[in-house]
């Protein structure tokens, strides 16, 4: 069993309260920096720690806060992204619910190295026990001094809100989130400029996921260093991991960065392997937009090597044959799945999701759809296969925000694997899996 | 502070810093200047929509010397010193604006014939000189009702390509705003709260920034195809406005009045309600000349001159 970071204390009786946490050690971390840190000082083991964000893109955490812009003569914000919403994805709820305080202590202590007196928790609108739990612990930290003014005599001060989304998973997208919470539209900004210079009403603003921010108590506790230790090469730490679909032990796993992903589908301690004995068909391993893998390459790289739960070994031999970590919604098909069914429905989600701002993904993604439904039916045609994996290519990289992408890379991705099936569909005209 | 140096399809041209690649385009002009269905310069926040302005820009600036990795809209990126870009140049880039056309066009009606706007559409204009004649959509269209906004104006959503211009018109022209995008994706369609009405001065400008034929001028609806009416350059005393208009005109009779657009499409000025729907009437204006449509429309074909007085000579001579 690796090193728990996310979900130690998670077996806890009662951790989700106030002074249960604290009697675990809770709130120490943020003890710390009030009294014998600076904003730089945190900074710096964060960067130290190569701690990367947890939403999906993976980008720098240290680096990230480095860019905010400084000395502007506005106030800054930090924005907790909890929107999640991206099938497949369910860690950061697991997280909120199970252990709220370590999510408000990460924020405390990311708001005081960015100088920030406001920081907001944008919550997925469904999700919305889980906003109960968090109002209940943020009134908790109001009550003990820990939010508000001059927390704990340090002269720091910090309000933490929660607000609830309405339901659209765009304003998990970092700008659109902005707009929302501004009250607007959920609509994408175009960028630059990037929040870090104009985010929230125009003031420098760093957005981080759930997960990335409640990684940050354990390394002000035990120090950057300790941090980069864990893992492999750039992927340091732990990885949430929501594990899903034909497994035998479906749910949210916490992993040292470098396991290897044949572990993590057939040990016991993880997935516990596929389902009624079930062959391994294909795995989406990083939440429903990233690449889709057949089982040879999900568990072995085109070159041969294991394929590791980490961002460079994940992608590596890039779209071709690899994918990504992504944000670790971890879906798992067995070979009783239609893979031309569950791409169908992906699409349709996105479809579903999409803004409408820009036109390729406006009427990308519809078109997509409706031929997918129409070969899933038994309706395609031999040239709807390369009909739908032009257009997927025509929406990636034209749009405004990344959500056209993960529109596109399922639909390529599961061509290029399983082009098999789809011809399967066309000739017999009819799904081949349904009885 | 200095100019910055920047070259499109090889042609260079100094600009202020702050200039967009498009704007900078548009001080060279002609054939190299992207296309442009979203963006309008008078609209704060207007562009980077329709994607159909798309430019690769090969050479970063001077100091970073790297290509930018994807294309960008040329609409709302800046240029920087010793950027190279390519447009017309790039078959990347002609490429990708051909598949923005399509993706343009596989909602779209394609009801030309009977749309107050053919003849002077940009959605026409960009898919006769970017887009192909055959469509690979095969699938059934999204339609919508028609609504009247009001009994000046006509919202047909299905020709609507959500290019957001009349949301900012309305956002920064008329001083309550009841006109917005409802729903998301595929289903979003321009609305106004209630009950439909946009009532303000100077509202009909959303007609005049409609690149389609999606807000038209109920006033003027089937009177008769734009490239059989003469448009006049006309001026009058308004208190509203600057009153500069154009007069789309059939014989004596007015048929139309709309604001002054450039070789762009960009009205000059916003006309306000009174001069756009109420003056009909030629004793109301000042007639200037006859207005040079320069975008490439049907509408230059019909040239014609402003009839002048002939000479007050008795048809034969006294011998
Ligand atoms: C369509 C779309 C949806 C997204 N949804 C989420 C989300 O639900 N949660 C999240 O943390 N990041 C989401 N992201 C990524 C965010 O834009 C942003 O990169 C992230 O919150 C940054 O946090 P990190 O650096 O800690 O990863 C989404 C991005 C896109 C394009
Ligand atoms: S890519 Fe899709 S979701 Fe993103 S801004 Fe464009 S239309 Fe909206
Ligand atoms: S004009 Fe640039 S994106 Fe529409």
């Amino acid at each position: 069993m690796g090193i728990r970071i996310l979900t130690a204390q998670m077996h806890i009786e009662g951790i989700q309260q106030l002074d249960v946490y604290r009697r675990h050690g809770g709130y120490e971390a943020f003890r710390k920096v009030l009294n014998a840190m600076s904003p730089p000082a945190v900074l710096e083991e964060v960067k130290l720690s190569t701690l990367r964000g947890r939403g999906g893109a993976g980008f720098p955490t240290g680096m990230k806060w480095s860019f905010l812009a400084k000395n502007t003569g506005k106030p800054a914000y930090l924005i907790c992204n909890a929107d999640e919403s991206e099938p497949g994805t369910f860690k950061d709820r697991y997280l909120m619910e199970k252990n709220p305080h370590l999510l408000l202590e990460g924020m405390m202590i990311s708001a005081f190295a960015l100088e920030a007196a406001t920081a907001y928790i944008y919550i997925r609108g469904e999700l919305f026990y889980v906003h109960q739990i968090l109002e209940r612990a943020i009134g908790e930290a109001y009550a003990a001094g820990l939010l508000g003014k001059n927390i704990l005599g340090s002269g720091f001060s910090l309000d933490i809100h929660c607000h609830p989304g309405g339901g659209a998973y765009i304003c998990g997208e970092e700008t659109a989130l902005i707009e929302s919470l501004e009250g607007k539209r959920g609509n994408p900004r175009i960028k630059p400029p990037f929040p870090a210079v104009s985010g929230l009403w125009d003031c420098p603003t760093v957005v981080n996921n759930v997960e990335t921010l409640a990684a940050v108590p354990w390394i002000i506790q035990n120090g950057g260093k300790a941090y980069a230790a864990i893992g492999v090469w750039k992927s340091t730490g732990t990885k949430l991991m929501s594990a899903c679909g034909h497994i035998r032990k479906p749910g949210v796993y916490e992993v040292e960065m470098g396991l290897p992903v044949e572990e993590f589908i057939y040990s016991d301690e993880y997935c516990g392997g596929i389902r009624n004995g079930n062959q391994l068909k294909a795995v989406v391993a990083g939440g429903s937009s990233v690449p889709i893998l057949p089982a040879a390459l999900i568990l072995k790289t085109a070159k041969g090597e294991a394929r590791l739960i980490t961002y460079e070994s994940l992608s590596e031999g890039g779209f071709e044959s690899g994918t990504m970590l992504g944000s670790g919604g971890f879906i798992v098909m067995d070979h009783t799945t239609c893979i031309v069914k569950n791409l169908w429905n992906f699409t349709r989600f996105y479809h579903h999701e999409s803004c409408g701002q820009c036109s390729p993904c406006r009427e990308g993604t519809g078109w997509m759809e409706k031929v997918l439904h129409r070969i899933e039916t038994g309706h395609g045609k031999m040239e709807d296969i390369d009909l739908l994996s032009d257009v997927a290519k025509n929406i990636e990289g034209n749009t405004i925000c990344p959500l056209g992408d993960a529109a596109a890379w399922p639909v390529r991705s599961t061509i290029r694997h399983f082009r098999q099936e789809f011809e399967d569909h066309v000739n017999q005209k009819r799904c081949p899996f349904s009885k | 502070m200095p100019l910055f140096k920047v070259s499109i399809d090889n042609i260079t041209v100094e600009v202020e810093p702050g200039t967009t690649i498009l704007n900078a385009a548009r001080k060279i002009g002609g054939k190299i200047v992207p296309p442009a269905m979203c963006y309008y310069s008078k609209l704060k926040g207007s562009g980077g929509k329709c994607r159909t302005c798309l430019v690769k820009v090969v050479r970063t600036s001077a100091s970073d010397p790297r290509p930018m990795p994807k294309l960008v809209a040329s609409c709302s990126t800046l240029v920087q010193d010793g950027m190279i870009v390519e447009n017309t140049i790039s078959k990347e880039v002609l490429e990708a604006r051909k598949h923005v056309v399509e993706f343009l066009l596989i909602n779209h009606p394609l009801d030309c014939p009977v749309c107050d706007q053919a003849g002077e559409c940009d959605l026409q204009n960009l898919s006769y000189e970017h887009g192909v004649s055959g469509s690979r959509y095969e699938e059934e269209r999204r339609t919508f009702e028609r609504i009247d906004i009001g009994d000046l104006i006509q919202l047909h959503m299905n020709r609507c390509i959500l290019c957001y211009r009349c949301i900012y018109v309305a956002d920064q022209l008329t001083d309550k705003r009841v006109h917005g995008i409802l729903f998301r994706g595929d289903k979003a369609e321009i609305g106004t709260y209630i009950d439909q009405v946009i009532d303000n001065d100077f509202s009909g400008n959303v007609i005049d920034v409609c690149p389609v034929g999606a807000l038209t001028d109920k006033t003027f609806r089937f009177k008769s195809r734009v490239w059989f009416t003469k448009p006049y350059d006309a001026h009058r005393e308004c208190s509203k406005c600057k009153g500069k208009a154009v007069l789309w005109m059939s014989g004596k009779e007015i048929l139309r009045v709309t604001a002054r657009k450039d070789a762009y499409g960009e009205v000059e000025d916003f006309i306000c309600n009174t001069c756009r729907f109420e003056k009909k009437d030629l004793d109301d204006w000042t007639l200037e000349g006859p207005r040079n449509i320069k975008h490439e429309s049907v509408i230059s074909q019909n040239l014609y001159e402003l009839i002048k007085e002939p000479p007050r000579e008795p048809p034969f001579k006294k011998k």
